[in-house]
């Protein structure tokens, strides 16, 4: 009978290893059951007459949180299936993926399966998987790897980098944050000090000094990227404190928005678009579109490139866009003053200045 | 700067925040109390908390009730405490490491069903702001103690009235002796098994409730791992509160609070690292369990399986 609860166990512990983290670690099964994600529209729609490539090009992706968390991971997903229904479905673009990496050693085991079973492209997105890669990728020559968000490529031949200028949009943001908020008092929540999310917040910082300069930007750091109710208590805690426009960044400010929306204060997001969990109070979102960056690691691979450089995703060359809420009655010139902005951030007439 | 901590304002939003956060940890940790007063460690609380927040926010979401969300936490909740049951009473499975495997069940169901069935993050109405007459007009005060939703005073409720089962009824005394020694319990003819199976589904139930109270009382909205480790700190709850429900109250409610105050110095720019602020909880849970290590001492049987002497 010990033995059957043994079992029990076990099979609590597989199930949760088949749905959740999806790593082609232990067997082949998830391989086989989450790839290729099939694109409706574009696969049985490829034009017949050009010569059908033999082999897809085979992309699998290794991420922090879910496909879906209107935040850092979805917005990878999101680009990889934008590229995979331009070039014709999974027939010509294979793209595979394993989610909830939240462990680095699942991740780092992820990885290298990836590698080992031949996909043309791995990539690693999250900065918290970069030991590992430099770890797993010499082991693979023939294998390019990308790794974000960073600009090193710990100078391994087989290695992409990429990075995104999150306050670039941080600070378009915060030029319409300043420009709406009749407190004067503005609330972020993050997640942790570090990274993207600092970017993010400084660049949105300086955007608020630059529009409004004695408007009050209060940071709240909750120190986890996943704690739903606290993000959602910063929320409440910055209403309180005055704040009627509020932003964050990473995936627990689902949280936020709702104690935004409650009390009718706006919201920004940042790394996928967020208007769809509060279509009447997002005004704005920064989101990240990869496939700038992948399609030229992707030319680079094509002509026999497998790593070595590392890419920006900025508003001037597209892998940053702010995407607007149609919803959202904007006024024309708080517009006219965002329009400015990322003019001037794209011709360079604006630079924001780092702590 | 310090002086602003002090203003009405920031000790309101305090007390009303403190309040809210201690919500989830009342129900899972004062459900964990049953257990652990009977013999019985369940480290999956998560797991139930999880799998209860979805069954609750899918099925207010779909049927637009959220009393029906509520009951389907609770069902789901102590369906999972009813296997949790059958696993470390009938098959006396080691229970730190059944409760892991369950705790690990309910994250990747959870998240499983969620892609399955919803996709992608929605938000919905959750349990409105219920204004007690008389009281809610009470200046601080009814902001804070009766401005609140029904699962806040739920879980408030459910302190005095688990302390008086526990301690003031014979079905208190069985679970009590049955967690303190099973064999004794045994001899006078109360049923080890029944009393075990008793405390783990409600356990189980109310772990559920804890997870509604996230996903359509407190933020209404689902998100993947949304506990965020939650049930973990429930469970060190009941050993910080001495195995009983008020002292799991004060434990809550100091962690909430310290928690509360952390995000007020953030906001008003005190001048504490970030890394620092969100420590300060932890840190002092810590400091006081080692404070009051001594004192308590936890029930005899705790996570022994019950074999009867044949």
């Amino acid at each position: 009978m010990k033995k059957f609860a043994w079992f029990l166990t076990l099979a609590a512990v597989l199930a949760m290893a088949l749905s959740a983290c999806g790593a082609p670690a232990a067997t082949e099964a998830p391989a086989a059951t989450e790839a290729p994600i099939t694109t409706e529209a574009a696969a049985t729609e490829a034009p017949a007459t050009e010569a059908a490539p033999a082999e897809p090009f085979r992309v699998a992706v290794v991420m922090p949180s879910a496909i879906n968390d209107l935040a850092f991971s979805q917005s990878m997903y999101d680009a990889l299936m934008r590229i995979q229904e331009e070039m014709g479905g999974p027939e010509a673009f294979e793209v595979v993926y394993s989610e909830n990496m939240f462990v680095v050693d699942d991740a780092a085991a992820a990885i290298r399966d990836y590698a080992s079973q031949g996909y043309d492209l791995v990539i690693a997105h999250g900065s918290q998987y970069g030991s590992s890669l430099q770890e797993i990728a010499p082991d693979f020559p023939e294998t390019s790897f990308a790794w974000g968000t960073t600009a090193d490529t710990f100078g391994q031949p087989n290695i992409f980098a990429y990075e995104a200028a999150s306050q670039e949009g941080g600070y378009v943001n915060g030029v319409l944050a300043a420009t709406l908020s009749t407190s004067g008092v503005i609330g972020v929540v993050g997640p942790i000090e570090v990274g993207d999310a600092k970017l993010y917040v400084d660049g949105f910082k300086a955007g608020v000094a630059a529009t409004k300069p004695d408007a009050v930007v209060n940071v709240n750091y909750i120190g986890s990227f996943s704690d739903v109710a606290l993000a959602s208590e910063a929320a409440t805690t910055h209403i309180s404190a005055g704040a009627d426009v509020l932003t964050g960044t990473a995936q627990m400010v689902v949280g936020a928005i709702g104690k935004a929306e409650e009390s009718g204060a706006l919201w920004f997001g940042t790394q996928s678009n967020q208007t769809s969990l509060a279509p009447s109070i997002v005004v704005a979102s920064q989101v990240y579109h990869w496939e700038v960056a992948l399609h030229e690691m992707l030319a680079l691979i094509e002509a026999g490139t497998l790593g070595g450089q590392s890419f920006k995703a900025n508003l001037a060359n597209g892998g940053e866009v702010i995407e607007f809420n149609p919803d959202y009655a904007l006024p024309d010139d708080a517009k006219a003053q965002a329009d400015a902005a990322i003019q001037g951030i794209i011709d360079g007439t604006i630079t924001i200045a780092l702590p | 700067m310090i002086s602003e901590l002090l203003s009405a304002t920031v000790l309101i939003g305090i007390l009303a925040s403190g309040i809210r956060l201690a919500t989830p940890y009342l129900y899972a940790a004062i459900g964990e109390t049953f257990g652990q007063k009977s013999g019985v460690l369940n480290l999956g609380v998560e797991g139930q908390m999880l799998l209860g927040s979805f069954a609750a926010f899918y099925v207010a979401f779909n049927t637009g009730s959220l009393w029906l969300g509520l009951l389907a936490a609770i069902l789901v909740g102590a369906a999972m405490g009813l296997a949790m049951a059958y696993v470390t009473v009938n098959l006396r499975a080691q229970q730190g490491i059944s409760g892991i495997g369950f705790y690990l069940f309910g994250l990747g169901m959870s998240e499983l069903l969620f892609q399955i069935l919803m996709g992608t993050v929605e938000t919905a109405q959750g349990f409105p702001k219920v204004y007690i007459p008389g009281l809610s007009d009470i200046p601080g005060i009814g902001e804070i103690f009766f401005s609140q939703n029904v699962l806040v005073y739920g879980a408030f409720l459910l302190v005095p009235l688990s302390s008086f089962v526990l301690n003031k009824t014979t079905l208190g005394l069985k679970i009590r002796a049955v967690g303190e020694n099973p064999d004794a319990a045994d001899s006078l003819g109360v049923s080890v098994a029944r009393i075990r199976y008793f405390t783990i589904i409600l356990g189980g139930a109310l772990s559920g409730i804890a997870g509604a109270s996230l996903s359509i009382a407190l933020l209404n909205v689902f998100q993947q791992n949304m506990t965020s480790g939650l049930g973990f700190i429930a469970v060190a709850l009941v050993y910080f509160g001495g195995w009983k429900p008020l002292g799991v109250l004060w434990g809550a409610l100091l962690f909430s609070m310290v928690n509360s105050l952390q995000l007020w110095i953030q906001v008003l720019g005190i001048p504490i690292p970030s890394d620092i602020a969100v420590m300060m909880p932890y840190v002092l849970t810590i400091l006081v369990l080692i404070a009051s290590v001594s004192r308590v001492r936890s029930p005899s049987a705790l996570s022994k399986p019950f074999e009867r002497e044949s």
